[in-house]
């Protein structure tokens, strides 16, 4: 490869070799273990292993609270970004900041907290216990720490997108007689739909593998609150590597699928900006 | 993924727009109040309910509960651990940007989908394909069976002693390294790739040889981006709970991390003990979220500068 494309800059063969021999033992490798895995079962074992109904219950409570979380966040993600990007405030900076906590925070810290914060004796808890809500140790806590995680994937995707707006086409629009709310649903919203949807998606990957904020907050009731991920780690404690590795193999599967569409929509976004 | 992650290559700052353009002051105000009450719904009154849980016995309290041995193992284990697999991943990510970026090769996309993976996999996942390679009943412990000789030599070595990768510290690194794995890379090759090579090419027409080249251009040129990615990749490190959880096997005072000691101590009941140990890490959030704004606003800076220049 290295003679077809000779470059004046040197190192071409040091940084490849490098990047791929350890690509190849810190990824690769490891990944390609659990499908080596998996292909010792036999086909029964590993339908039994995938489909019994405590594992489909927990596809289910993973994909409906990631779903519900994502979808929260899109509407609420676009609120905050229109308003950091269009709307000077004093601490708008500090504000900015504040919003990639999610991805500094520990999620075992973001777990207790928002356990504390959510528990019947908690802050929140306290105010919808009277009312015979209980937020923590049910599906809506599931979904409160799954907001939380996702929330900066929908805000940092559509703020450079926001940033780029072109203005004559909201001149254009308010000078052709359009009212400012006629302006923002035609004229700007579709150019955002690219961004948005890529941040949902992303939002939505990351809550289906989340694990450390939900585990503590979800109360772990199997067939009710029981997410996919702790059921790996279930099955791992109790020695069964097999059934966890197959579960494991679906994730991934689902995982590789989120990624393709992830990068097909960014594909489409930046086609959308470049027209 | 990780473009949502990182984020230097955002401008900052609303400009003045012109009033056609500009929403209704109610609807502004709306939306500011929206925003911001959601963002403090969410991210502040968690933040504020670590240290309020933590100091809730008092200020005594929360420093005799930080005074823990088996704490400050943690401590311990959990910085060994980013200072090895944040140094890794620097290097590796170095490398890859430079191939990447300076040069063209087939599969170069494939490439850059590939580094992305460890971001698209669940933590827990990232754990357990470890304990598959690695544990007892995994490759590795099948090769420690003294009844497969295969370099003989170095079994018998392991064996004596009783070199463990799952549930000790090589098994925690490697879990770790492999969840920032792309965190650096995906920061640099975005930034050298529109940086160019016209600087190197100056550099090497004018005699120097490649590291030269490296040291004295590239890098300097890279510097901001390098350490962001360092930033982010070692708030990851340090934080990192799911795929340590699967491969450390708990066991306190050897192979805890601080997130997994917060853990222990919270479904021990000992609240003040977790949340203390949990501050501990919200704060270096925070020190994380600070550093990065500065870097950010460092770079748009220079961005403006740059701008106003030509």
């Amino acid at each position: 490869m290295s003679r077809s494309h000779r470059s004046v800059i040197p190192g071409f063969g040091l940084s490849l070799g490098l990047t791929l021999t350890y690509l190849s033992l810190i990824v690769l490798l490891p990944l390609s273990a659990a499908f080596i895995k998996t292909l010792g079962m036999s086909w029964d074992d590993f339908w039994t292993a995938v489909a019994s109904p405590r594992v489909v219950a927990s596809y289910r409570i993973s994909f409906l609270a990631s779903l519900a979380a994502a979808s929260v966040n899109c509407v609420f993600g676009l609120i905050v970004a229109w308003v950091l990007v269009r709307y000077p405030f004093p601490g708008r900076r500090i504000v900015d900041a504040l919003v990639g906590l999610p991805f500094a925070l520990p999620t075992a810290v973001a777990g207790i907290a928002l356990t504390a914060l959510y528990a019947p004796n908690g802050w929140i808890g306290a105010l919808a216990a009277p009312y015979g809500v209980k937020i923590a140790f049910t599906e809506i806590g599931i979904f409160i720490a799954l907001t939380f995680i996702g929330l900066p994937f929908v805000v940092r995707t559509l703020q450079p997108i926001i940033e780029e707006l072109e203005p004559e086409f909201e001149e254009a629009s308010a000078s052709l007689g359009a009212n400012r709310w006629q302006t923002l649903r035609r004229v700007i919203f579709p150019q955002l739909v690219p961004a948005l949807l890529t941040g949902f998606a992303m939002a939505f990957a990351r809550a289906l593998g989340e694990y450390g904020s939900v585990v503590f907050i979800s109360g772990n009731m199997p067939m009710r609150t029981e997410i996919t991920p702790l059921l790996i780690i279930t099955k791992l404690e109790q020695y069964d590597y097999a059934g966890a590795t197959a579960i494991a193999v679906v994730m991934l599967g689902a995982s590789f699928l989120m990624l393709l569409v992830i990068n097909l929509l960014q594909k489409w976004s930046r086609r959308h900006h470049t027209v | 993924m990780a473009s949502a992650v990182s984020s230097l290559s955002r401008s900052a700052g609303p400009a003045a727009r012109p009033l056609a353009t500009r929403d209704a002051p109610w609807l502004r105000y709306l939306l500011t109040a929206v925003a911001l009450g959601f963002l403090a719904l969410f991210l502040v009154l968690p933040l504020v309910a670590v240290f309020a849980e933590a100091f809730r016995r008092g200020v005594g309290a929360y420093f005799a509960a930080l005074n823990d041995p088996d704490g400050l193992h943690a401590l311990k284990l959990t910085l060994l651990t980013a200072g090895l697999a944040v140094p890794a991943n620097l290097v590796f990510g170095v490398a890859a940007a430079w191939c990447i970026a300076k040069f063209t090769f087939p599969g170069k996309s494939l490439l850059i989908t590939l580094i992305d993976l460890p971001f698209a996999v669940s933590p827990v996942i990232s754990g357990l394909i470890y304990v598959l390679l690695f544990g007892a009943q995994g490759w590795y412990g099948h090769y420690l069976d003294a009844e497969h000789p295969w370099l003989p030599g170095l079994q018998a070595w392991l064996i004596e002693q009783d070199f463990k990768i799952i549930f000790a510290v090589p098994g925690i690194v490697l879990a770790t390294t492999f969840v920032t794995f792309p965190f650096i890379a995906r920061e640099l090759i975005p930034l050298m790739q529109t940086q160019g090579n016209d600087e190197e090419y100056a550099a090497i027409t004018l005699g120097a040889n490649g590291w030269q080249t490296f040291w004295k251009v590239t890098l300097p040129n890279i510097k901001w981006g390098l350490f962001y990615g360092v930033i982010l990749c070692n708030a990851r490190a340090m934080g990192e709970f799911g795929a340590v959880s699967v491969v450390s096997g708990h066991i306190r005072g050897e192979t805890n991390t601080l997130p997994l000691h917060v853990e222990i101590l919270y479904n021990e009941y000992q609240f003040v003990g977790a949340f203390a140990a949990a501050s501990i890490l919200a704060l270096l959030a925070l020190v994380t979220l600070v550093l990065k704004s500065l870097v950010e606003w460092a770079h748009a800076r220079r961005h403006a500068a740059s701008a106003a220049a030509n």
